[in-house]
């Protein structure tokens, strides 16, 4: 506690290292709603480290937990009797939100209509009673970070969405948080504006060396500022990795289906040290004895017939400006998926030839 | 003539039909206010204007009724003392429970609306009648005004809170720091300002013209403006009435231009402020 008390009298502390933040069993359950009186589990009990420094992506579904693990690590939320949150050495579980020295960026921005640009990032300042000195000085400093410069005085009533945002992230980084904490900040945004502040939030991130927990159901965000990810389903973590360990070898069928496309080949059986999937055979030396294998529609190249280890009939061609994405009939109950350069031409109907490497196929522990 | 020409014309002719009936539809209501006052000025009613024009019916009135202005003028503020400091918090409370009995609390504060003012009074009557300090005293037509201006002032000011999402911009001010009564007077308070204007505005001008809840409740001595009036037309003449109701509009209208005002100043300062 008294440690509490210098922090917040003590703002104007110079940037202190990154503290780590660990949840120790955090569940929440929500008492029954009007309609079902039975409790609803929003989130089980999770362990959740996050190193210091560490920008830990947790993504998933809507109503999957992500949410309320960011509201329980910020305060917003308790967890359920039992559960820890800790901040460095500290155990935060009973302190609110204002105790907490966290910063949030939210989805709706939620800046403050009735201040302009500068009184917005100076609140948590003021609240803290900084002098107006320090004030002005740290405003400039977040100013420039996000690129605001000259839009000081303008209501916020009068910015882009993407101006918002970045007052809202100068808001939440002028108080030098010891965690920063994102609810999918980038969801309001269109997607030119979403990829360039996706850019700058992650070269900010990473310059920081902030402690930060970022809320996304967008993959692509997930992969771009994760150090980690963590996957959840249903109110669990489903896989916790880093954004190439999630991507190339997902943990469970979900997971793998959640982050980008993924194929799906069904074994039908082995022969001389091949396994027959539909449309043709892999060579592959590991895997035998899986039932099913996976691959990523881009793992899959277009090559001539004789050589190809799956032959198809292309259904369907969709381009996507920097590749193409074919739909490939194989005979197999769902057609292949398959990225292909975007200059090179296939007709509906056409037969093209395929090949894997193997090193692209991976099983998955839980799948059938 | 061309199409377009003819066309024109008859959206021009259409215009000052439509200019016509509106000022048909003003004339219609405003000349009963303007024989209203006039009547209030002309020295004898039944002659005409060719009596003469005079102030004395306005000095009769405010002999007589001086007591009632103040007291009406008195009653309406504290009215919306009351109803400010019961009714922010009340719709702050009204919006952070999203419980059943939420919608059952607003629909109970809309009763004294509902049901007819002299019921309300005669309930009072009943029930704090025998404390004849509190029955003879102003305070007790408040009591009456609150009842009947309360929900007027919360509906405003929930509305506002619902529409910028007060229950976000808590949370966002809460993580950088703010204990609940700074972000109550930093963040709540000066973003909900139209609603609280405009429930001001209402609850004053009620307040001020409220009528069946105060005549059952007045005493003699506790005589507001509408209450009075009531008593000059009844037993007195026609033009002392009318002077009265003279009277009467210049109080409400400045109080009114004044509230207005004070909410334009203040929106403009709420959105230019810088600290």
């Amino acid at each position: 506690m008294a440690t509490n008390i210098v922090r917040n009298e003590n703002s104007n502390r110079p940037a202190t290292a990154p503290i780590s933040l660990r949840l120790r069993h955090c569940g929440r359950t929500f008492p029954g709603t009007r309609g079902s009186h039975a409790p609803h589990v929003a989130l089980q009990p999770l362990d959740l480290d996050v190193e210091p420094g560490e920008t830990l992506v947790l993504l998933g579904p809507s109503g999957c937990g992500k949410t309320t693990t960011l509201r329980i690590i910020s305060g917003l939320e308790q967890p359920d009797i039992g559960g820890q949150v800790w901040f460095g050495e500290e155990d935060v579980t009973q302190l609110p939100i204002e105790k907490r020295d966290v910063g949030m960026v939210f989805q709706n921005y939620a800046l403050f209509p009735n201040m302009n640009v500068e009184a917005n990032i100076a609140y948590g300042l003021r609240i803290r009673g900084l002098s107006p000195d320090d004030i002005r000085r740290r405003v400039g400093e977040m100013v420039d970070m996000v690129h605001l410069n000259g839009l000081e005085r303008r209501p916020v009533h009068e910015l882009s969405g993407g101006q918002k945002q970045r007052v809202a992230l100068a808001r939440a980084l002028a108080v030098r948080p010891r965690v920063l904490l994102f609810d999918e900040p980038l969801a309001a945004l269109d997607a030119k504006l979403r990829d360039r502040l996706r850019v700058d939030i992650g070269q900010l991130l990473r310059s920081l060396g902030i402690t930060s927990v970022y809320v996304t159901h967008d993959q692509a965000e997930a992969m771009a500022l994760g150090d980690r990810i963590a996957v959840m389903e249903n109110g669990r973590i489903a896989q916790l990795g880093t954004p190439r360990e999630i991507y190339h070898h997902p943990g469970s069928a979900f997971v793998a289906d959640f982050i980008g496309s993924v194929n799906r080949l069904e074994i039908k059986g082995a022969e001389e040290g091949q396994l027959m999937v539909a449309g043709g055979r892999l060579s592959v030396a590991r895997y035998h004895g899986a039932s099913v294998l996976y691959c990523r529609p881009e793992d899959i190249e277009v090559c001539p017939v004789t050589q190809a280890a799956i032959t198809g009939r292309v259904l369907q061609t969709f381009f996507l400006g920097q590749s193409q994405r074919l739909f490939v009939d194989t005979g197999a109950e769902t057609p292949l998926q398959v990225e292909s350069p975007s200059r090179e031409q296939w007709l509906p109907g056409q037969t093209i030839g395929l090949s894997i490497a193997e090193e692209a196929l991976f099983s998955i522990a839980d799948a059938q | 003539m061309t199409t377009a020409s003819v066309r024109r014309n008859g959206r021009r002719g259409m215009f000052y039909w439509q200019l016509a009936f509106t000022l048909l539809i003003c004339l219609f209501m405003i000349v009963p206010v303007v024989m209203s006052v006039t009547a209030g000025l002309t020295e004898n009613y039944f002659v005409g204007l060719s009596s003469g024009l005079t102030t004395r019916w306005l000095v009769e009135v405010w002999n007589l009724y001086a007591q009632s202005i103040w007291l009406s003028i008195y009653l309406a503020l504290s009215c919306l003392g009351v109803t400010l400091v019961l009714g922010i918090p009340a719709a702050y409370g009204l919006l952070k429970s999203q419980k059943r009995w939420a919608s059952l609390v607003e629909e109970l504060l809309l009763m004294p609306v509902a049901v007819p003012g002299l019921a309300t009074a005669l309930a009072l009557l009943l029930a704090y009648g025998g404390f004849r300090g509190f029955r003879s005293s102003w305070l007790f037509i408040l009591v009456g005004h609150v009842l009947f201006t309360l929900p007027f002032m919360i509906r405003p000011v929930l509305a506002v809170m619902q529409s910028i999402n007060v229950v976000k911009l808590e949370e966002a001010a809460s993580s950088l720091g703010a204990r609940p009564v700074q972000r109550f007077l930093s963040v709540v308070l000066p973003n909900c300002t139209s609603g609280i204007l405009a429930g001001a505005l209402m609850v004053l001008t009620l307040s001020v013209g409220e009528f069946n809840i105060t005549w059952m409740l007045h005493t003699p001595l506790t005589k507001t403006l509408p209450v009075g009036l009531a008593d000059s037309y009844a037993s007195m003449r026609l033009e002392v009435g009318s002077a009265y109701t003279l009277i009467f509009l210049m109080m409400i209208l400045p109080f009114l231009i004044v509230v207005q005002w004070l909410g334009q100043v203040m929106t403009r300062k709420a959105s230019a402020r810088v600290s």
